[in-house]
């Protein structure tokens, strides 16, 4: 099936339209970063009521099936609302895991009573989802999960915790790995995967604060929670391979996402932006040679990092070590980020010593950013240990 | 400014062939016995002219190949790579000017035979190193059809060797290029100069007292177009060098031990070499994407001037970079002539203040990126 260029040309005009029509106006608060960052009620009703509109227009899932919510339509249509939402810069839906992991898990793998059961509230944000995977003592060994599931007639008991349950004091369910089987001689063996409710006894949400001040990270208590038997998702002992399905979707290696926009977009053209209007000690931040030296540097590590990824298209100069480009995207966009964050401080004379409210310029969100930033470089791995990864699977060095 | 890299059918083909060729006619050991000897490899001349290198950038009716100069970059990029000592890159350095300057007596003179391996060469330094070829003041003056020169040349490469010489100078208060044969200059003119890289054979040039015919003027539309020139074939040679000086570094990390481990288990070495490889795929990204700009040969394109100064600060403070720590994470056999270690910093050395540092190109892209466009 391909979609004429005219109709998506219209389409195009049609979404812009629309997106500028529909925008929201920006609220007298700061708005979250992504979804890990939601943190108060109001912040939340905000960007919910945002994921409903755009829904209801019709403009999400626009390439799921029809007959569970989905718009039945070409992925193209998607692809060119999500790229002029990013465009035009207006706020992120915020059922980031429900649209983008869950979702795309549940049509790919689940029952049709699944199907029926949760796509449409995924779409139109009835339905919150939060994902239990990493546990306080496990951060990145996924496969150590420790939460027990004991099956218990119609039910499974549930007994643990999870760490890093963004947005989980909004969830109606949980996408959540946890143990059904101690005896396995292989730790994935024992290892099941549930759609689990999250308004049941014996779940306890609790928000963790972070540096910046803000909630939305959550740990989430099970103490023998009593949830329904048939929210597992395959079979009992399937659990790691359902997980590394869901991890695809995650990293974005499959597609099949809802789509919307997941995170408000920061890149070297705002910093660029920001420094043209930026005094410094009474001058133009831009006459400072050396603010114009570090902001040029930000400026071409942005352009390596777009321009690496061009290259690696390129089978005859992916060189030596095709696998370079690929495994350092993350240090390289995380810690970019993390520098151009620091550095738009930097441009605010005295403001800089200031913080999130209403006379620190742009409401303090580039101190917000700088702190969050730190999320990409330690989550998922820190940048010291994605270094190592890349040191011994790259060139081959000895293990530290 | 896109991010789309035109890697065209010949370029990968020139990749492969330049890859193994400078392999094999470059060990390190030839390198070494070459900067002992000062002695020019004819041979290895000959086979280079008879793959068609010389003439890739030369047009079609002056019997070239009619290709851009992108096309060379992944000979230079090779020839880097193996630190090859070669007029290869003067001499392609000198034949842009003829390429792209107005003298079609020039033109028909000198390129078939470049093409068929004279090699030529452009004097342009002065004793102050500036890099702007604006502010040269080696002067010539009219005497009729005759112009008489003075000044001198500094850093002038494979002079002994180059049948070709290209000279900038001062006439009527414009920078100007003239080209002259070999021949006509005194050889009590030319002296050999000491440089930090001993793979360059590089020499003064006394202009003093020189008379040339005017016929010898060549003027360029944009005299930009050398250094713009330089700045991709430099760059080029950088990223061969860097992607080398990586290697090297990799090699004795996993040999030497010390406290009875391999030294590329300590984080304080491993890390440090994991930023130089990410510094190699970003210059190498930027240089393809640079030299499949370049075939236009448009001097006034804002974007490719971008790629270009982009390409030179990227290559000048990696290279150097990797090239001191390659010295560093050798230890006490890095402060050896003996080790290998020193090549590779000196050609890091050389590259990075021929035709600008990091820091001059930056603060040219400060000019491009920020005061342009507000």
């Amino acid at each position: 099936m391909s979609e004429s260029k005219k109709d998506l040309e219209e389409f195009q005009r049609e979404i812009s339209h629309w997106l500028k029509a529909n925008k929201p106006a920006d609220p007298e608060f700061l708005l979250p970063e992504t979804f890990m960052e939601v943190g108060t009620d109001r912040q939340f009703d905000f960007l919910r009521n945002w994921q409903q509109k755009v829904y209801e227009a019709g403009y999400l899932g626009m390439a799921w099936p029809e007959e569970y919510g989905g718009r039945g339509r070409h992925q193209e249509y998607q692809n060119i609302v999500n790229r002029e939402m990013a465009e035009q810069r207006v706020p992120f839906v915020p059922n980031t895991i429900g649209l983008n992991w869950a979702g795309p898990l549940i049509l790919q793998r689940g029952t049709e009573a699944d199907k029926q059961k949760y796509i449409k509230g995924i779409l139109n944000a009835e339905d919150i989802w939060c994902q239990g995977f990493s546990e306080p003592d496990h951060g990145s060994d996924l496969g150590n999960v420790q939460c027990k599931a004991l099956k218990d007639g119609d039910s499974y008991i549930v007994t643990g915790s999870k760490i890093w349950t963004s947005l989980a004091t909004y969830a109606k369910y949980m996408i959540l790995l946890a143990r059904t089987s101690n005896t396995d001689s292989n730790k994935y063996a024992g290892l099941s995967f549930f759609l689990s409710p999250m308004k049941v006894a014996g779940i306890d949400v609790q928000p963790i604060k972070k540096l910046t001040g803000e909630y939305g990270f959550c740990q989430t208590f099970f103490n023998e929670a009593k949830i329904p038997a048939d929210c597992i998702m395959g079979n009992e002992g399937e659990g790691w391979s359902v997980a590394m399905a869901t991890l695809t979707f995650e990293r974005g290696a499959a597609g099949g996402q809802a789509g919307g926009l997941s995170m408000m977009d920061l890149n070297v053209n705002d910093i660029v932006e920001l420094a043209k209007h930026s005094r410094r000690n009474g001058q133009p931040v831009l006459d400072d040679p050396l603010i114009r030296d570090e902001l040029v540097q930000l400026i071409m590590d942005d352009r390596s990092n777009r321009l690496m990824s061009s290259r690696s298209r390129i089978p005859a100069l992916r060189g030596e070590r095709p696998a370079a480009v690929a495994m350092s995207g993350k240090l390289r966009g995380s810690e970019l980020k993390r520098r151009m964050t620091k550095f738009a401080i930097s441009l605010q004379g005295a403001n800089g010593s200031r913080y999130v409210g209403s006379s620190a310029i742009d409401g303090g969100r580039w101190q917000r950013s700088y702190f969050n930033s730190f999320s990409a470089t330690i989550g998922g791995g820190t940048s010291q240990v994605q270094k190592n990864i890349l040191g011994e699977r790259v060139l081959g060095l000895p293990k530290s | 400014m896109s991010n789309q890299i035109n890697f065209t059918e010949e370029q990968s083909m020139l990749l492969d062939t330049a890859m193994s060729f400078c392999q094999s006619h470059s060990p390190i050991e030839t390198v070494r016995h070459q900067i002992e000897n000062h002695k020019f490899d004819a041979e290895q001349w000959q086979a280079m002219v008879e793959l068609g290198w010389l003439g890739i950038s030369i047009p079609e009716k002056y019997a070239g190949l009619g290709l851009g100069l992108g096309e060379v970059v992944p000979i230079v990029e090779s020839m880097g790579r193996n630190l090859m000592v070669s007029p290869f890159l003067a001499s392609t350095l000198a034949t842009q000017v003829l390429v792209h300057g107005d003298n079609e007596n020039l033109k028909n003179k000198y390129l078939p035979n470049i093409v068929n391996g004279s090699i030529a060469t452009l004097a342009i330094q002065e004793l102050e190193g500036a890099w702007d070829i604006n502010l040269n003041e080696a002067l010539g003056k009219r005497e009729g059809e005759l112009i008489t020169l003075s000044g001198t040349k500094f850093q002038v490469l494979d002079l002994d060797v180059a049948e070709i010489v290209i000279i900038s100078i001062l006439l009527d208060k414009q920078v100007v290029l003239i080209c002259i044969d070999q021949k006509e200059i005194p050889p009590e003119n030319i002296k050999r100069e000491i440089v930090i890289d001993e793979t360059r054979n590089s020499f003064s040039l006394d202009l003093n007292g020189l008379k040339i015919q005017s016929s010898a003027l060549v003027k360029l539309k944009d005299l930009k177009v050398i250094e713009q020139s330089a700045l991709l074939l430099l760059s080029a040679e950088m990223c061969g060098g860097l992607a080398s000086t990586l290697n090297t570094i990799i090699d004795y990390l996993n040999t030497r031990k010390q406290f009875d481990r391999l030294i590329g288990s300590y984080q304080a070495l491993k890390h440090p070499t994991v930023d130089i490889l990410l510094a190699l795929e970003a210059l190498r990204s930027h240089l393809y994407y640079t030299a499949g700009q370049f075939g236009d040969g448009d001097s006034s394109d804002g974007d490719l001037e971008v790629a270009l100064h982009m390409c030179k600060a990227l290559a000048s403070e990696s290279f150097a970079y990797a090239g001191d720590r390659c010295i560093q994470f050798h230890g006490g056999f890095g402060f050896t002539y003996e080790c290998d270690a020193q090549l590779f910093l000196r050609r890091a050395i050389w590259s990075q203040y021929q035709f600008g540092d990091e820091k001059y190109h930056r603060q040219l892209l400060a000019k491009l990126l920020l005061d342009e466009c507000a």
